[in-house]
């Protein structure tokens, strides 16, 4: 394993954080995008069944 | 000529209250504060200029949702819209009356606040100077941000929001005047700089929040 | 209405802003995308891989140098993201696309994310190195506006409920923003050196970086201005499909009253 040294706590905080936050946003992302396209499926094929 | 029939309907609306509520939270901020960091007065006189230009840029702050509103309400903003008066004029006028009723009488009692926080004589001049130069940025600004949540019914926090941020380059250059002056130190570059914002802001947002308000009156 | 249709026609550039109606957005993006995330991950991965493990540690930071592949590349990001919303706002203002206001609205969150970022990996950095979380220091102090900015422009989109006037107010406020967020960056130099001569706390990252830490640097950089692509097509692609959803709700609503 990596030896950080007493800089340890840091470097592991700072990347954790990056790596959570960018996480986060691709997840929510993500679920936004997932949950839209899931809404406009059903609008679609609500507007085709009934026209 | 038509711009004067706006400051009087701003006037008479003055009538309504308001005016010397500005003033009053200044004074209330200005009397908060030492007995917040203490009563010592080398301190206070070290602050006080930050102090006195943060309190009037509140105070400044709390009249601005009312620049817009009743004449959005009762529909005279639509009549402005469609008077041969170009809507930058009139918002220009808005701003103006603003500072009349809001930014002059603060710029005016600030040096006597100024006292209350143990300011020395020297600074009494420069807070007042650079106040009188920064407020109307802070006025045209605030129109600006007024202008822009016009629209909506519990616009006032988010225009403190929008607006607040705005107002960090007005008040950096207006304090740091005023304090490198009563330091004794070089101040012709920030005052210029200051000068320079508000006269840029006069300039330039009267087009800017006469955009923001045909695209709420649409 | 009719004009500006005409007018469009006779560009001369219309192949180019063709790409931005929002139907032929929808199929170049998704066509697009695979390709993009393919490209993130062949970029930011690998860069920051070799970030913390293959990298030596600097003289003088030991190995808190590590923290530069995620705060560097973040904070640039984060100004690059406002740029974007910028021109995107002037493309929706002046062009009427409006997949530019949606990609502004999209940006937002991102560049607010790697404000965040950027701010919270410099202060873990900053206390083992300068012995303190924060300080008025010039580039900390301008990031500080950028998220306040970032916040502004995000709440003015959600409180506002017709979408076309939020697009219009939110871009106006773009531009006005960003003229007070560049002054403000310049105002700050006065401000903090003026009282307190002393400590400089900046490093000059870019000038004196050697090659070993230079190289996968670079590598990071490219990935998170891709990873930025990605997530600004996905979340403008949402919006549009928002946009529809929304329109044939009405619709519907119509039919039925």
């Amino acid at each position: 394993m990596l030896e950080l040294g007493k800089y340890a706590g840091a470097v592991l905080s700072s990347w954790g954080v990056t790596l959570g936050l960018i996480g986060l946003l691709v997840a929510v992302s993500w679920v936004q995008a997932r949950r839209v396209k899931a809404a406009l499926d059903a609008a679609e094929a609500r507007r085709k069944g009934g026209a | 000529m038509i711009a004067l029939l706006i400051r009087d309907l701003r006037l008479t609306f003055r009538a309504g209250g308001g005016f010397g509520l500005g003033l009053a939270f200044f004074l209330i901020v200005t009397v908060l504060v030492p007995f917040g960091v203490g009563p010592e007065s080398a301190l206070l006189a070290r602050i006080a200029p930050g102090i006195l230009w943060v309190g009037a840029l509140l105070a400044c702050l709390l009249s601005l949702d009312r620049i817009f509103q009743l004449d959005f309400e009762d529909g005279s903003l639509d009549l402005l819209a469609t008077a041969p008066v170009p809507m930058e004029g009139a918002v220009a006028m808005k701003a103006l009356a603003h500072w009349l009723t809001t930014g002059l009488p603060l710029t005016l009692a600030a040096p006597f606040f100024g006292g209350l926080m143990s300011l020395p004589t020297a600074g009494f001049l420069w807070v007042f100077v650079t106040l009188l130069i920064g407020t109307p940025a802070l006025s045209m600004i605030g129109t600006f941000g007024a202008a822009l949540t016009v629209g909506l019914k519990r616009g006032g926090l988010l225009l403190s929001l929008l607006v607040l941020p705005l107002y960090i380059p007005t008040l950096l250059f207006g304090a740091e005047t005023a304090r490198r002056a009563i330091m004794g130190m070089e101040y012709a570059q920030t005052f210029a700089i200051l000068a320079g914002v508000s006269a840029g802001s006069i300039a330039i947002l009267p087009f800017a929040a006469a955009a923001a308000i045909r695209i709420n009156l649409r | 209405m009719e004009d500006t249709r005409v007018r469009q026609h006779n560009d001369r550039w219309n192949w180019f802003w063709a790409w931005a109606n929002p139907v032929k957005f929808m199929a170049w993006t998704g066509k697009a995308l695979p390709w993009f995330i393919g490209l993130t991950l062949i970029t930011l991965v690998p860069g920051l891989i070799w970030g913390f493990f293959f990298t030596p540690e600097a003289e003088g930071f030991g190995s808190s140098v590590k923290i530069i592949y995620v705060h560097v590349p973040s904070a640039f990001m984060a100004i690059q993201a406002w740029g974007m919303m910028v021109v995107a706002s002037l493309i929706w203002l002046i062009r009427r696309h409006h997949v530019g206001a949606l990609a502004a609205k999209g940006a937002a969150l991102v560049g607010l994310t790697m404000t965040v970022i950027a701010l919270i990996t410099g202060a873990i950095w900053g206390e083992p190195m300068w012995g303190t979380y924060w300080a008025w220091d010039p580039r900390l102090t301008s990031f500080l506006i950028l998220f306040l900015f970032y916040i502004g422009y995000m709440a003015l989109w959600a409180a506002i409920e017709n979408p076309d006037t939020a697009a219009d107010l939110t871009s106006v406020l773009a531009i006005v923003g960003s003229v007070f967020a560049f002054l403000s960056r310049y105002a700050v130099n006065f401000w903090n050196q003026g009282l307190h001569q002393g400590a400089s706390l900046s490093l000059d990252k870019e000038e004196n970086v050697a090659d070993v830490f230079w190289q996968p640097l670079v590598l990071t950089l490219v990935g998170f201005g891709l990873l930025f692509v990605v997530l600004v097509l996905v979340r403008a692609r949402t919006e549009v499909r928002k946009r529809r959803v929304h329109a044939l709700m009405t619709r519907e609503r119509m039919r039925d009253a």
